[in-house]
């Protein structure tokens, strides 16, 4: 198998690059308290929200970035981005008034916001730059009781809830990203799921960079209140650019007592063109908390775009028989460079966690994986089990593992497996001799290695996924 | 169906075929035996269109076609088919689905239409039988975790689905018990017909107690010494290879 059909089978264009052309009330760029104070008074906030920002921009000032990361980037100029842009045409309830190009935009991402030409059983957060532009089936959800709403309308709408979890599971100090995040956050989803509800549709929030110059800074809040059930789905992308752009978001889970959080993200930021110019930096916290006892948090990962992927979404596993799950598949083709894992902090007894990591590095793609298992004391009969496997294809991309395991209660079970191996000119020659062509090959090999993730995702994610992979390394799956 | 002239292969620039000369018409079992690194696995892989050979002289033409000229897959879906000595595992690749995509890479390469899962699965059900194997068999993944009967037989499953015109067999024998091994054989003659031909790599005799065989070549120090039928390889078992040696040894 020639090394030239396998770089020719990864290469493909990045379909959602196109930029919309509409108004914005764009800040001018630069960050100060006096940009704080502007957003938290455009959302109308309280003041308790503005000291929370206030607190955390200031303890954001004395940290600094992060490099214990394997990611290489050129220093971020904090002062030339813009922290708030919006479409100028405000938008409210009904699908009327929102900018018809912001609709246009979304149906050629393929998520018609119309809520007759949507895919059934699935209810949409729409987020633009800064702001929520649209969330549809609020009515259907509202009479389940289920709250889904744009989370600066949670501010207002449900401020108890709001001051009761936020920064509860990711403080406003925890990360340098975090922290900034928690100052400039300009909005992003809010769910709460009210006792013994099983949220009646699938929630996804699709989170849209359109503006120049500007940074993205969500902010998603879960909450599953006892015995509730909700699955979440999260979809980005961004226009190309020969800049790098930064994306800074926080998610926060809590699941309460038997209640269970499924949350599944489909990341496709622009990762950069072919000679890693451009692209998203996508530096993110998640974390869930099982609060409650037997309590369930799952994340499902797959990550294809970004120029660079810093993210590790965990789970606190602090009720009694909880149990955290951790699925991923990461891609990095050209330049793109990924540092990713999970942490999975056992404190409960009997607390569960699974660890499935699968890593794909095509091109001069560089991938981490980056994991962490700590078994408190106080979490008697822990089990976890890792399993973290990469696969090479090309002889100029790099993967690496780093697990971190840390045991303080003897009672624990640990098992850990790892692989990395090459995408095998012998399995690729053993499909060729049955007349399947490389590229369809190299899809062949990359859907089998990614199946025990894919398999966790929900239908609709799960074809979309295997689309991107296709997008990503070319040539036909099914 | 093919003809092999003059054929020089090298690997990492050293020369393990010189100079092979064979035809097999169609419908003809040609079995080609020899020791260890007499170059039997690399004729069986420079047909298939393995990457790392290089061919320094010599033609072969498979049907009328220069086969040289021809990416492996086209090889394939001409009608060319290698049962691996050491077939490949694709983990979390369903073995129907790698079978189906074949199937209709076939297909398409001739223009016909792509057959369908139900139809798919009725005749996969068919297949099974003549290789003795249960359903269950084609829902795991590709010769992963199969024991080495099972990888082989999963290879005679593949060769009868996707009807070849010339099927190599590369040591399809080895490492089978005797119930394998006869299973494997029948598959092979239940497949045979007057416009299909076999050329069937191996280093032992037993398989031929099974199979009919048109002519037996042996293969030694990358050419074909001695070229014979069925008593050739009734005497390479009853007295090894030393006496031809020696033959070729006189005759030099």
């Amino acid at each position: 198998m020639s090394n030239e059909l396998i770089k020719k089978s990864i290469a493909e264009d990045y379909k959602y690059g196109f930029e919309t052309d509409i108004e914005q009330d764009t800040f001018p760029p630069g960050l100060d308290d006096d940009v704080i104070r502007a957003i938290s008074e455009i959302k109308k906030e309280p003041e308790w929200l503005l000291n929370w920002r206030l607190k955390a921009y200031h303890h954001w000032l004395n940290m600094s970035e992060p490099t214990w990361a394997n990611i290489k980037f050129n220093p971020i100029d904090y002062q030339s981005i813009s922290y708030y842009s919006a479409p100028k045409k405000k938008s409210a309830g009904s699908l009327d008034e929102i900018d018809p190009e912001i609709l246009e935009t979304y149906t050629k991402l393929g998520i018609p916001l119309d809520e007759q030409k949507m895919m059934e059983g699935i209810a949409v957060d729409a987020v633009f730059d800064s702001v929520s532009v649209a969330t549809t089936f609020k009515d259907t959800l509202k009479k389940a009781g289920v709250i889904f709403c744009p989370f600066s309308e949670a501010v207002t709408e449900h401020p108890e809830l709001v001051k009761k979890y936020l920064g509860s599971v990711v403080p406003a100090t925890d990360n340098y990203y975090a922290a900034l995040n928690s100052a400039v956050f300009s909005d992003g989803s809010f769910v709460y799921i009210p006792k013994g509800v099983r949220c009646p549709m699938e929630l996804s929030t699709y989170f849209r960079i359109n503006a120049a110059n500007t940074g993205q800074f969500e902010r998603t809040l879960i909450i599953a209140d006892d015995s509730s059930h909700v699955n979440y789905l999260e979809g980005c992308t961004a226009p190309m650019r020969d800049e790098n752009q930064l994306h800074a978001a926080v998610v926060e889970l809590v699941a309460l007592d038997n209640a269970e959080i499924k949350y599944s993200t489909v990341q496709n930021w622009y990762p950069g063109d072919k000679n890693g110019i451009g692209g998203i930096y996508n530096f993110v916290t998640k974390r869930g908390a099982c609060r409650g006892k037997k309590s369930k948090i799952s994340w499902t990962q797959v990550e294809t775009g970004s120029a660079i992927t810093w993210k590790y979404p965990s789970c606190i596993l602090q009720g009694d028989d909880s149990v955290g799950e951790f699925y991923s598949v990461a891609l990095t083709n050209n330049f793109q460079q990924a540092d990713t894992g999970t942490k999975m902090i056992h404190i409960g007894k009997n607390t569960r966690s699974i660890i499935i990591s699968k890593g794909i590095s095509a091109g001069k793609g560089q991938q981490t994986y980056r994991g962490e298992v700590k078994i408190m004391k106080s979490a008697e009969n822990a089990r976890n089990y890792s399993q973290c496997d990469s696969i090479l294809i090309g002889d100029e991309c790099g993967a690496h593992t780093f697990p971190y395991i840390d045991v303080r209660n003897p009672s624990a079970q640990m098992e850990h497996e790892a692989t990395t191996s090459n995408i095998g000119e012998d399995q690729l020659f053993y499909c060729n001799q049955r007349g399947i062509s490389t590229e369809d090959a190299v899809s062949l090999i990359v859907n089998g290695f990614c199946k025990d993730v894919f398999k966790e995702l929900p239908m609709e994610f799960a074809v979309e996924a295997q689309k991107l992979m296709e997008v990503s390394l070319e040539g036909a799956v099914g | 169906m093919i003809k092999i002239e003059n054929l020089y292969v090298s690997v990492e620039e050293k020369e393990i075929l010189k100079g092979i000369s064979l035809e097999v018409k169609p419908g003809e079992l040609h079995v080609i035996m020899g020791r260890n690194g007499s170059g039997k696995s690399t004729l069986a892989n420079v047909l298939a269109g393995k990457d790392k050979y290089k061919v320094t002289n010599g033609s072969i033409k498979f049907n009328g076609e220069n086969l040289l000229d021809m990416l492996p897959e086209n090889r394939a879906r001409a009608g060319l088919f290698l049962s691996f000595q050491y077939p490949v595992a694709i983990p979390g690749v369903n073995n129907m689905y790698f079978l189906k995509a074949a199937v209709n890479a076939v297909r398409k390469s001739r223009g016909e239409e792509e057959i369908d899962a139900v139809d798919f699965l009725s005749m996969i059900r068919e297949k099974l039988k003549m290789v003795d194997l249960d359903e269950s068999f084609i829902h795991r993944p590709v010769n992963d975790g199969f024991s080495g009967g099972e990888k082989k037989r999963n290879e005679i499953l593949q060769m009868i689905t996707l009807e070849p015109k010339l099927s190599i067999l590369d040591e399809t024998d080895s490492g089978l018990d005797i119930d394998a091994l006869k299973i494997v054989a029948k598959g092979v003659n239940d497949f045979r017909s007057p416009d299909r031909s076999f050329i069937l790599i191996t280093h032992y005799q037993r398989i031929l107690n099974y199979m009919k065989p048109d002519f037996v070549h042996i293969l030694m120090n990358g050419k074909i010494v001695k070229s014979g039928t069925m008593e050739l390889a009734k005497e390479v078992e009853k007295k090894g290879y030393s006496w031809i040696e020696e033959e070729v040894a006189e005759a030099a």
